[in-house]
């Protein structure tokens, strides 16, 4: 992750040192803790997991003493199953609504309005918006029961009406509820991402007549790209791999909120079926590493610019 | 602006490291109480032992694991273990020469829950000595080897004279293939609950005694028509009830339409038949007909509310288990007491479809389950959570759980004493239990099990009993074969 964030930020080009410092081999060297943490914490748990979801394992009966090798039924099964596919389709319009829309556009409206504020006003605001991101998801989780609760929840009380949010609105409640909860870091991002444009060249456009939303557009937009790609890749596998609405609908009604994690949980430990949950996990897998790809090039196509 | 951006990072400094701080808490709170973490802990873990013996030098340690909390879901049973059992037994394990520190590790949480924690714990080498589990789950924890016959684990356990007390219909809930696994702890019965003072109200008997499916819904019509803000008939259904839906709903309805779940002539489970579309349709009605909340089927913590609604009055008829008369709306110890209990609640029998349609050509009909305990094969000295185990079921400890409030308890000498107190309770033992039925002890159960579960959902969610049927016997298909399902 810290890799890829290098990766796409526009680094300063540096000339090649004259002398080269380190030789190859103790380059490696220096590099093998790391490399050893890698593949004991990161690849082969992922191998492991593929390797799982070629067999029938399950947490109970006899398929948890002798799992027995299936090939690729499990992947097969997926594919068709229809409730995985709904599980898809609601991670994308979950991860699209709430990250890509919600945190990413919410987190950088509030830094860019609040970025000539006084200082204490400023920090205020952003430990507000700050908060809803450090509390415990357990904590918070439970708060959004309560606020959405059919029987006299907070929001019902106030808007004196009788609604089910989380029955009526699934995908919505929790939509906004991830909005609420994550847009902290978009903000924190491009708050930092704007206190590194220098004011120069804002004074420059104004000077030139450029409106306030030309300024966004031809002078901020361009110069901070290279950090938003950083924080829509971070914030698009956050929300992909989010667990945190199961606390709140866990998963329904009727699979309405039932996002690929949500679904391989049900599997593997409601429904006590690992091997099939892992090969959904690999699939997952693949998903995110593709996402990440795509970032990685749209943001070194912009570095190279 | 460079003092600006300092601050940010001094401030985004103090944010990482409080979280670092939290997370660290968190932490140390899970590996106190599980030993599910993996390796990473065994050292602890082994420092903890360590410090235990020096403590209590000789002494075993025995762990018992329930979901049961206090101040939570079955709190009877929590207070029982630590306030009885721990100073009790081990007094009288000390008596007989075995020093033990007894453990209790308890639990509030979904039974679903409890049991992949169980399952996780004893297939990564660990989990409590003594394990409280559902007799339906004795199957597969079998099969997967995380539990074993008694006769393997504790050999003095067949010698034990407490079995001559306990029906072999009751033992059988705690044995698998024939074999002893566990001590059952008791069994129950399941009925129609009634709201007399709303009864009342609607013009309907104080004393109702329904004898077809027909009779119950047109309760539920009359209610619904004098009483609108009441839901008349609440029949669990849907997948986040869990065995709630299976046991409370599903099955009783199943027996009355005359079929069992699992055909032990023929080797095979009922899909796509006829009794299957009777219960769909039964469960449809409720629905299209508006008798029936359907955000109660939906909802994660909807049992809990359908309790709720219940003791606040809001629900006309429901179908549940004795649990709910002694654990839920019991006047003192319940989750949502009703002190009016004995006055205001009724029960009556579940009838079958029509007279003489339930299974073996019965009128009424009811599911009986029950719990018990189980040794873990992990477990370092599983003689000694015998002994504990036998303690736990002694003539005096099944009075000790009991205490004020009747239950069906595993033992019959036991029962002979306590149940006339509650008239409840005899009802269901000498009414209800002559005609219950048993859930098969399979491995595959539970799987069919939550197969019932979506179907009666598919129901909720407005498909048509037909639909609903049809997927559920492709289902069970999938589950157990072609060849061991009935459809027609």
């Amino acid at each position: 992750m810290t890799k890829s964030q290098q990766e796409t930020q526009p680094l300063p080009r540096v000339k090649e040192p004259a002398g080269v410092v380190v030789s190859r081999r103790g380059a490696l060297i220096w590099l093998l803790p790391a490399g050893i943490i890698v593949i004991a914490f990161l690849i082969a748990p992922a191998i492991w997991t593929l390797v799982l979801g070629l067999t029938n394992y399950r947490l109970t009966g006899i398929e948890a003493k002798e799992p027995q090798f299936v090939g690729l039924e499990n992947f097969e099964n997926a594919l068709t199953d229809p409730a995985f596919i709904n599980s898809i389709w609601v991670t994308i319009l979950f991860v699209l609504g709430s990250a890509v829309f919600g945190q990413a556009v919410l987190g950088f409206i509030i830094a860019w309005s609040i970025r000539n504020l006084a200082p204490r006003v400023r920090s205020s605001i952003e430990l507000l918006v700050i908060l809803a991101w450090i509390i415990p998801s357990s904590v918070v989780t439970f708060l959004w029961i309560a606020l959405l609760n059919g029987q006299e929840g907070t929001l019902n009380t106030i808007l004196g009406i009788d609604t089910e949010w989380l029955l009526r609105y699934p995908l919505l409640s929790i939509i906004v509820f991830n909005i609420w909860r994550g847009t902290a870091f978009s903000m924190l991002l491009s708050s930092a991402a704007l206190a590194s444009l220098p004011p120069s060249y804002l004074q420059t456009a104004k000077l030139a007549g450029a409106s306030n939303w030309q300024q966004l557009r031809d002078v901020v937009l361009p110069s901070i790209k290279g950090y938003l790609i950083t924080n829509l890749l971070l914030i698009t596998l956050w929300t992909f791999n989010d667990f945190t609405p199961f606390l709140i609908t866990g998963g329904g009604p009727g699979g309405k909120t039932e996002t690929v994690p949500v679904f391989i949980y049900q599997e593997a430990l409601r429904f006590l079926e690992l091997g099939y949950g892992s090969a959904i996990a690999a699939i997952a897998l693949a998903i995110n590493f593709v996402i990440a790809m795509f970032y990685l090039r749209s943001s070194r196509r912009n570095a190279a610019r | 602006m460079r003092i600006r951006r300092g601050r940010v990072a001094l401030g985004a400094g103090a944010l990482a490291a409080a979280m670092v701080l939290s997370a660290c808490g968190n932490g140390d709170d899970s590996a106190s109480d599980s030993d599910d973490s993996g390796g990473q802990t065994e050292e602890t873990q082994a420092e903890e032992t360590a410090d235990e013996e020096a403590a209590a030098p000789d002494a075993i340690q025995v762990e018992i694991g329930a979901n049961a909390v206090r101040g939570g879901k079955n709190e009877q049973t929590a207070a029982w273990i630590e306030d009885y059992i721990i100073p009790v037994c081990t007094e009288e394990l000390a008596a007989n020469g075995t020093n033990v520190e007894i453990v209790f590790n308890g639990r509030g949480i979904d039974d679903e829950d409890f049991k992949s924690q169980l399952a996780l714990d004893v297939s990564s080498g660990g989990g409590p000595d003594l394990m409280n589990i559902d007799g339906i789950w004795v199957g597969e924890f079998a099969e997967a080897g995380y539990t074993a016959p008694l006769a393997e684990l504790a050999p003095d356990a067949t010698s034990w004279d407490g079995w001559d007390q306990i029906d072999p219909a009751v033992q059988a809930n705690m044995s698998y293939k024939g074999e002893r696994y566990g001590v059952p702890s008791g069994t129950d019965g399941r009925v129609l609950y009634y709201n007399k003072a709303l009864f009342e109200e609607a013009g309907l008997p104080a004393d109702w005694q329904p004898t077809s499916w027909e009779e119950v819904l047109e309760a539920g019509r009359t209610l619904q028509q004098a009483l609108p803000d009441v839901t008349p008939i609440q029949i669990n259904a849907g997948v986040a009830m869990g065995e709630a839906t299976t046991m409370q709903g599903y099955l009783p309805l199943l027996a009355g339409a005359g079929a069992r779940v699992y055909d032990e002539d023929n080797s095979t489970w009922n899909g796509d038949t006829e009794a299957t579309r009777d219960v769909l349709g039964f469960y449809s009605t409720l629905f299209t007909e508006d008798l029936s909340n359907p955000d109660l089927q939906l909802l994660q913590d909807g049992r809990d509310r359908s309790f709720q609604e219940f003791a606040e009055g809001k629900i006309g008829i429901l179908g549940e288990g004795d649990y709910f008369w002694r654990a839920v709306i019991e006047p003192t110890v319940g989750n949502f007491p009703m002190a009016d209990r004995n006055d205001v609640v009724g029960y009556a029998k579940i009838p079958a479809k029509e007279a003489g349609a339930g299974l073996n050509g019965q009128d009424f009909v009811s599911m009986s389950g029950g719990g018990g305990y189980v040794l873990n094969p992990n477990s370092g000295n599983p003689g000694a959570a015998w002994e504990l185990l036998a303690c736990m079921n002694s003539k005096e400890s099944t009075l000790a759980l009991v205490g004020d409030v009747a239950r069906i308890t595993q033992r019959n000498d036991v029962n002979a004493e306590i149940l006339s107190e509650d008239p409840m309770l005899s009802f269901v033992a000498t009414e209800v239990l002559p005609v219950t039925a048993y859930r098969p002890g399979f491995a595959i159960y539970p799987q069919v099990s939550v197969a019932m579960q979506e179907a009666s959902e598919e129901v909720v969610n407005g498909s048509s009993a037909n639909d609903a049927s049809a997927s559920f016997g492709e289902a069970v298909a999938d589950l157990a074969g072609p060849d061991a399902v009935t459809n027609n």
